[in-house]
């Protein structure tokens, strides 16, 4: 007898769930990251902090693209048939949003640390090119940029996360076990 | 082997050396420069100093006779951001309240071959001094000559970045230094 398996077409496979859950980490890394190093006063931590921060979002941008190829080459597992279309839409926006903003906040700040003066070397080993002159004023704006893609992240992930509670505990659906290995939906009420 | 060697560089130095010997010696700042890169977690940052005085004296045709005093107003840094141009000026880097300027005094000039020369001379920063020795090339840019060349510096044989600036980790030790003097004959 020979023993096939066959994958579970309920949750996201593999690649999938590793995919989400490393740049989920690395960006609970960053940001807060972001926010600490930002006010300290220059020191060897600083420009450490900065240079890890970079590669953090350097490697989150890597991520994606291999999410995005991954996402094109393999439907998402269905919802479930209870989830309305209202909310069916909500999460699609949500995620086409959450997607480009994980692909304009690196490039934001990529595009900063140029126009600041500062190339970008990935891990202090691969020099990203300087797309940008150094020039203050456009410093300042890419800056202030970087900043606002980031609250709107960090806004659009409690939303996400929010909504993946909901599923779990009170719609008590199967939405969050797909991305989550070894949970179960909790038996309806 | 060595004297031909000399023989040829002395030829090629004839060979090179404008017909009427003209000696340079009146510096044109705007025409000047001396830029440096360190590396910051091996990030290349580049910055300068935008104010210092140069005297020189040069001749082609008599290298050798050729000396220059460099004095650089170490406040004119531009370390490549403000908060690294207010940070350059304390004490644990330059110093500058106590050492405003850094000096290089030349004690030897050899020619290595045509246009192609080698400055030797003492550099003093922060109270601290260190024999340096600098390729320099020159050119004649209309009237003027232009010298360029560059040395790499020890920072921390000058204490430059005392304490937890000491880690060559996070700011390599070697800066590398560039510079280029313009200068008009003198009449």
């Amino acid at each position: 007898m020979v023993m096939i398996r066959v994958p579970d077409v309920t949750r996201y496979r593999a690649p999938a769930v590793f995919l989400h859950w490393a740049s989920a980490l690395l960006i609970f890394c960053a940001f807060p990251v972001g926010l600490y190093m930002v006010g300290l006063r220059l020191s060897p931590w600083k420009l450490k902090l900065y240079s890890y921060h970079k590669w953090i979002g350097v490697t989150v941008f890597l991520l994606l693209l291999a999410r995005i190829a991954w996402r094109v080459s393999h439907a998402p597992p269905p919802l479930p048939a209870s989830v309305p279309a209202w909310e069916r839409h909500l999460a699609g926006a949500t995620h086409l949003v959450l997607y480009l903003l994980l692909l304009a906040i690196p490039l934001t700040g990529w595009l900063f640390s140029s126009a600041a003066g500062f190339q970008t070397v990935y891990l202090g080993i691969i020099p990203l090119p300087d797309l940008l002159p150094k020039d203050k004023m456009l410093a300042d704006l890419l800056r202030f940029v970087h900043m606002f893609l980031n609250y709107s992240l960090a806004a659009l992930v409690a939303l996400h996360a929010a909504a993946a509670l909901k599923h779990h505990f009170l719609d008590r659906d199967a939405v969050l076990a797909r991305m989550v290995p070894g949970l179960k939906p909790r038996n309806p009420a | 082997m060595k004297v031909t060697s000399r023989v040829l560089a002395l030829a090629a130095l004839v060979a090179a050396a404008p017909a009427g010997a003209v000696e340079y010696g009146k510096v044109l700042p705007e025409k000047s420069e001396i830029r440096f890169v360190s590396r910051q977690m091996n990030v290349p940052v580049e910055g300068s100093f935008r104010k210092f005085d140069v005297q020189l004296s040069f001749d082609p045709a008599k290298p050798e006779s050729g000396s220059t005093r460099i004095t650089v107003h170490l406040a004119g840094i531009d370390a490549g951001s403000d908060e690294a141009n207010a940070e350059a000026r304390t004490k644990g880097w330059f110093d500058t309240p106590r050492f405003p300027t850094a000096t290089f005094a030349s004690t030897r000039v050899k020619p290595l071959g045509p246009n192609r020369y080698e400055v030797a001379g003492t550099l003093t920063i922060k109270g601290r001094s260190r024999d340096v020795v600098a390729p320099v090339s020159f050119r004649q840019d209309g009237a003027n000559a232009v010298l360029e060349g560059s040395f790499v510096v020890k920072r921390l044989q000058f204490a430059i970045g005392e304490g937890p600036w000491s880690d060559v980790e996070t700011v390599a030790d070697d800066v590398q230094v560039r510079f280029r003097v313009t200068a008009s004959p003198v009449k």
